[in-house]
């Protein structure tokens, strides 16, 4: 079995500072919140949040109209986002029909929106009659990866991982197994997901969603802080063009940083509670997979939503395995929990942090809680020369996944 | 309705739908080759039409045998000439 060295050469986003990576981390770094009041969310009985952080509008006339009528908004964000990562790696048409080029590309669910409008009609006399033939094709649960396949001519390996928040992460790591193996030469890997009120309802119905600050939006989420009230529901894509080392060589591509471990299990203990010690297991086996020594991670990029329970979880099992020196930071205090798009949006973070050897501090961490005070949060603006970082998402339904990163070396 | 007013509505409902221009909406523009559209886009053409005329026409035999813009403007202006008859 062959292993091979697997590095990343391009990077796309969509996310609630727009279009572009460049914007992501220039926001990111200017410490702006992407999150937003939505009073649309009062319409939804029972709902007692009314923050968001949305997409700007996006211009999706690029993507002609013979493939963008498969497409809900997922999908175009994945598209749009896809073609930027080839754009920055420098690949074209003949690499993406080479056969050499797949896609791991996931969502939480299939457009739940169109799904809504799909029903609303149908409901009214149980007729098919008014069905269009596209709408399918932005349902189901594979739409995001079948559609940017389709649009950019990708003739590889298709695979669409479905693992909530975990998407993202799992979808880089399966692509990363793919090229280490020798199965394919470069891989687009990421998550996308739309905003739907039932997002945040079902975080609402679960005490997870953040409703103390639909006044203050900007305020929220707050990962590690003792004020946190929970998750603030965003959407978007974020995508990593994978290529095995030796192809990246071969074309003199700029290498923005290596892969180089992955792990995922399972947390049987509860569908929706997080577990400590699952989480400490995903981290060991990851730097198991590296072969890097906890000692040598300079930073992780924590999941951290901003729910009671779940920053506590995580603080814990993070310094069960780094202690409590490490430098510790979540983006989502400024873009929300993006689902299935967050592992991947928040790599990107994580990579320019390792370029510019500068880490983002945690968005609203004023007063860090005392029960996520064991491990060291990152300071806004702190110098950090980051040689391997470690990026985790734990997702409802028990699935934890951790990556580790190393800035790439000959 | 007029014949210039089912046309007119026909191209219209077409335009919206499939983002056509209207310089190659010409009766002798063939659905396949001129206006780009494919076999999915012929089914949600129908159910678009359907919309626009408050008729049914899936069932249709005639319809197989459209070809060109024109062919459907006389299929649609037939249908509904048709249906006041009956009406």
């Amino acid at each position: 079995m062959r292993v091979r060295r697997v590095v990343i050469t391009g990077m796309g986003a969509i996310s609630p500072f727009g279009r572009g990576a460049e914007a992501l981390v220039a926001a990111l770094y200017a410490g702006r919140s992407g999150v937003v009041t939505f009073p649309d969310l009062g319409q939804v009985g029972g709902m007692r949040c009314r923050v968001a952080a949305l997409v700007p509008q996006i211009d999706p006339l690029e993507i002609p109209r013979k493939f963008r009528r498969s497409m809900s908004a997922l999908s175009i964000y994945a598209t749009l986002a896809a073609s930027d990562a080839l754009t920055q790696a420098g690949l074209g048409e003949a690499a993406r029909a080479s056969g050499d080029m797949g896609v791991v590309l996931g969502s939480t669910i299939g457009s739940p929106g169109t799904i809504q409008e799909f029903f609303e009609d149908y409901l009214t006399d149980r007729s098919l009659e008014r069905m269009r033939s596209t709408l399918f094709f932005q349902i189901m649960n594979h739409s995001g990866a079948a559609n940017v396949a389709q649009a950019l001519g990708i003739t590889g390996r298709i695979l669409a991982p479905s693992a909530a928040c975990s998407t993202g992460c799992q979808a880089v790591g399966y692509g990363y197994e793919m090229i280490a193996l020798g199965k394919q030469e470069t891989m687009l890997c990421g998550g996308a997901d739309e905003f739907h009120p039932l997002t945040a309802a079902t975080f609402d119905v679960m005490n997870a969603v953040s409703t103390g600050y639909n006044d203050r939006p900007s305020a929220t989420p707050r990962p590690f802080d003792r004020d946190r009230d929970g998750v603030v529901c965003a959407e978007g894509c974020g995508i990593l063009l994978l290529e095995s080392l030796d192809s990246a060589l071969r074309r003199g591509a700029m290498i923005l940083a290596e892969i180089v471990g992955f792990a995922c299990v399972t947390d049987t203990s509860n569908i929706a509670n997080p577990n400590a010690e699952s989480m400490e297991r995903c981290m060991r086996l990851a730097l198991h997979d590296a072969g890097v020594a906890a000692a040598d991670v300079a930073y992780v990029n924590a999941h951290a939503t901003a729910t009671a329970q779940g920053d506590v979880a995580e603080a814990e099992a993070i310094h069960a395995v780094f202690g409590g020196d490490v430098p510790v930071s979540s983006l989502k205090g400024h873009i929300g929990h993006t689902m299935a798009a967050s592992g991947a949006i928040e790599l990107i973070g994580t990579i320019a942090m390792m370029e510019r050897g500068e880490l983002i501090a945690t968005h609203n961490l004023d007063h860090v809680d005392p029960a996520c005070a064991m491990i060291r949060h990152a300071r806004p603006r702190e110098r950090r020369e980051i040689g391997a970082a470690v990026k985790n998402n734990f997702a409802l339904g028990g699935v934890n996944a951790s990556l580790v990163l190393r800035r790439y070396r000959a | 309705m007029t014949d210039q007013e089912i046309i007119g509505l026909i191209d219209s409902s077409l335009q919206e739908e499939f983002e056509l221009e209207a310089k190659i909406m010409t009766p002798e523009a063939s659905f396949y080759d001129d206006l780009g559209l494919d076999s999915l886009d012929v089914v949600d053409m129908v159910i678009v039409l359907e919309a626009a005329f408050g008729f049914k026409i899936r069932e249709e035999e005639a319809i197989r045998s459209i070809r060109t813009l024109g062919d459907l403007h006389a299929f649609v202006i037939a249908k509904k000439r048709k249906l006041e008859g009956t009406a």
